[in-house]
């Protein structure tokens, strides 16, 4: 018969906190969070007396005030009576419009140049790295207020375009270039109009489907089911069909010269292109580098590789140089989403109406609750720049390198 | 008040330093110089010469009450500032007094805490077109460009100028007045519009004045005048009493050439207790009895700052109008010294 015994039990002792390496750290931690909490209440205390003893008070009820100023471009219906709230929503959209404009293009001319770069025609590789450096060493600011002032300067005013003998005419008398933007026509919706586009986002979305179709033909049966020209199919065959049955429901609404400006159709003011072109060539540059250094990261050992299993050039580039690129690619990129995000806050310098323009800027101004405004501004920038790099990370993890 | 300086590393910035100096005037005794916010550069109001010596309407103000203070007009540190940046540099104390266009409005008087000390110019809001345009009133504008400097009450009156009239325009905001004069010269803009006074100190910059106008409308009421921090009385009334004595000067007739043999002392009481030779108002004030005659010698009266600065004889051209005293017909006021 054997009787167990427990190992004695150890007692707790407060000197094991700091002596028993078990504890220890995290006692240190705990000290840490502690220190840090209440230097962030000093100074939260200290902020909220010195407010209070010069008579400043915080609170937000300002936004539910109307603005009492004009936005020019409007995402969502505004006028000067509607709220200094939705005067801070329309800036938001529009900080979003630009964001996303600045961040496709930005994208599109960065893998070009950086997939040019490495180009073995020397005059092509030698442009792109002029491109690269000469975009990414001069400051963002620059680049908008020379491409805002160049384009004021040179396009045509819209008077211009009047009179029997006109100084500038409308390309294909449907878009207008002048110094206050562009005027291209816009599409108008009749009854019906909505299923075109429905059918339209449907057949992309059979893209997506085809492509998996064919991808696992291909691995259940190794025979190889065509992609690119099914794909072209679906892209244009059911939207234009539902068009013409439909007996197109989607017209376009032309510019037209009328009193002071084009009137109709759809302006892309000259501030939104200034600042969409700055950012999308300053940022080009930088993810052009990106992109150059995540080619160059795939060792040129599986390329040979590859070309030895039999695999065609297209191949090699799709199924092992780029996956394997992309990993490098990715995380710096979204680096630079987030920079375009933010840089778009300058813009300011060109009048474009942003969330910096209206609700740290005119908002700001007007109701002089300069604490409040940077706070809220702070906020709004902190959920887009973290909902991006979320988003880019579901992407980076769809991507990443999967160890089985 | 250590943790005040994380703080102002904090965005606050400095407004508990600004509730700290409780004393302007012995700070700029102290420190024997005058911090004064003008604006970034508007011909005749505020901007530097060739020199780079700060001339204008507005900067006068400030060499007066330099003058009257330190006894020096030329000690003077002249703080540029924009449309945006120009409230907070007062309300954080880095500088002492703002003169720089500012129209006194109800909500900076009570809501953002500072105390206007007078209007050193009744000004109103117009528009400015090219008069190709052949526009002859600003209701003619439905539809048209508008240039505006963002971080002012234009935008505000703009806004309800078009509203009331149901038309339609299109905003650009703009910065500073100089980048908005070179959309609206390049043609991005059909209109400008700002206080007239401004408008016309700006077109008489251009290559050709002529071919552009300003509108009939006068849409708002822009009382402008300088500025000091709310709380600090004995300070606002230095900087009020300083231009008051500018204007009464040119009341009395006072002037920058006369000013000192008449105040050898003179039948007139009130120009000798303006000029400190009769009674104790300069004491009153914390100053010495001849604060007001070297005011008055620094730029001159009210009358001779305004034609020298912004006058019909110079290129800015502007008429007295509403500016003229009130024994012209006009609003420039002051009350009595006694």
């Amino acid at each position: 018969m054997t009787i167990a015994t427990d190992p004695p039990k150890e007692s707790f002792r407060l000197s094991m906190l700091i002596n028993d390496t078990r504890y220890r750290s995290y006692t240190f931690q705990a000290i840490a969070v502690l220190a840090l909490i209440v230097i962030f209440s000093i100074l939260g205390n200290n902020l909220a007396q010195n407010l209070a003893a010069a008579g400043l008070n915080i609170s937000y009820e300002f936004l539910g005030d109307p603005a009492g100023y004009d936005i020019n471009q409007q995402p969502i219906p505004y006028d000067s009576q509607s709220t200094h709230m939705r005067a801070s929503i329309v800036g938001a959209l529009n900080t979003l419009i630009v964001a996303f404009l600045a961040c496709v293009t930005a994208t599109i001319f960065g893998v070009i140049a950086g997939v040019l770069r490495l180009s073995n025609n020397w005059i092509i590789s030698k442009l792109m790295s002029l491109y690269v450096e000469a975009f990414r060493n001069v400051p963002v600011l620059i680049w908008i207020i020379i491409i805002f002032t160049v384009t004021a300067n040179v396009f045509p005013q819209p008077r211009d375009f009047r009179g029997d003998n006109p100084t500038a005419s409308m390309v294909g008398d449907a878009v207008a270039f002048t110094n206050r933007g562009v005027y291209v026509p816009k599409p108008v919706f009749e009854a019906g109009g909505w299923i075109v586009v429905a059918v339209f986002l449907a057949s992309i979305a059979g893209i997506f489907l085809w492509r998996r179709y064919a991808r696992k033909v291909l691995f259940d049966t190794g025979r190889i089911v065509p992609v690119f020209l099914p794909s072209l199919a679906i892209f244009f065959v059911p939207a234009l069909l539902a068009y013409f049955i439909l007996g197109r429901p989607i017209g376009l609404e032309y510019p037209e010269l009328r009193g002071f400006n084009f009137q109709g159709g759809l302006t892309i003011r000259g501030s939104l292109i200034a600042l969409w072109f700055a950012l999308a060539i300053y940022t080009g540059a930088f993810i052009a580098e990106n992109v150059r250094a995540g080619i160059l990261a795939v060792s040129k050992g599986q390329t040979e590789a590859a070309a030895a299993l039999g695999l065609r050039s297209g191949r090699i580039m799709n199924l092992v140089i780029l996956p394997q690129a992309l990993r490098v690619i990715i995380p710096p990129l979204i680096s630079q989403y987030l920079n375009i995000t933010k840089n778009s806050s300058l813009a300011i310098a060109v009048g474009y109406m942003d969330l910096t323009g209206t609700l740290g800027g005119i908002t700001l101004n007007q109701t002089g609750r300069a604490i409040e405004s940077v706070l809220l501004l702070m906020l709004f920038y902190l959920t887009f720049s973290l909902t991006i790099s979320a988003l880019m990370n579901v992407y980076n993890n769809s991507i990443k390198l999967k160890e089985r | 008040m250590k943790t005040s300086v994380f703080i102002g590393a904090l965005t606050v910035a400095g407004l508990s330093a600004g509730v700290a100096a409780a004393g302007t005037l012995d700070d700029v005794k102290a420190r024997d110089m005058l911090n004064c916010g003008v604006t970034t550069g508007v011909p005749g109001f505020a901007e530097p010469d060739a020199n780079g010596e700060w001339q204008g309407f507005d900067v006068a103000v400030c060499r007066a009450v330099a003058a009257a203070v330190l006894g020096d007009s030329t000690k003077v540190q002249f703080v540029p500032t924009t449309g945006k940046t120009r409230f907070t540099a007062l309300a954080s104390g880095e500088i002492d007094m703002l003169a720089r266009n500012t129209t006194w409005t109800f909500s900076r008087d009570v809501d953002l805490k500072f105390e206007f000390i007078g209007i050193n110019y009744y000004d109103g809001q117009g528009f400015m077109v090219p008069s190709a345009l052949g526009v002859s009133s600003a209701k003619d504008l439905d539809g048209a460009t508008v240039c505006i400097q963002t971080g002012t009450t234009t935008e505000l009156n703009l806004a309800d100028f078009f509203r009331a009239n149901n038309i339609s325009y299109e905003p650009v905001p703009i910065e500073t007045g100089a980048e908005a004069v070179q959309q609206y010269l390049a043609g991005a803009c059909d209109v400008y519009t700002t206080d007239a006074s401004a408008l016309a100190a700006q077109r008489a910059n251009f290559e050709t004045p002529g071919d552009h106008v300003l509108l009939p409308e006068i849409v708002s009421k822009e009382p402008l005048g300088p500025l000091v921090r709310h709380g600090d009385n004995e300070w606002g009334d230095v900087v009020r009493w300083t231009l008051n004595a500018l204007i009464t000067a040119e009341e009395l007739g006072v002037t920058s050439e006369n000013a000192e043999e008449l105040a050898g002392g003179t039948d007139n009481p009130e120009v000798n207790r303006l000029l400190g030779t009769e009674g104790t108002l300069g004491e009153m004030l914390g100053l010495d009895a001849e604060w007001a005659k070297r005011a008055i010698m620094t730029g001159g009266n009210y009358g001779e700052i305004f034609s020298t600065n912004i006058g019909e004889e110079t290129p800015i051209g502007l008429a007295r109008g509403l500016n003229a005293q009130w024994t012209d017909g006009g609003l420039i006021y002051s009350p009595p010294f006694r």
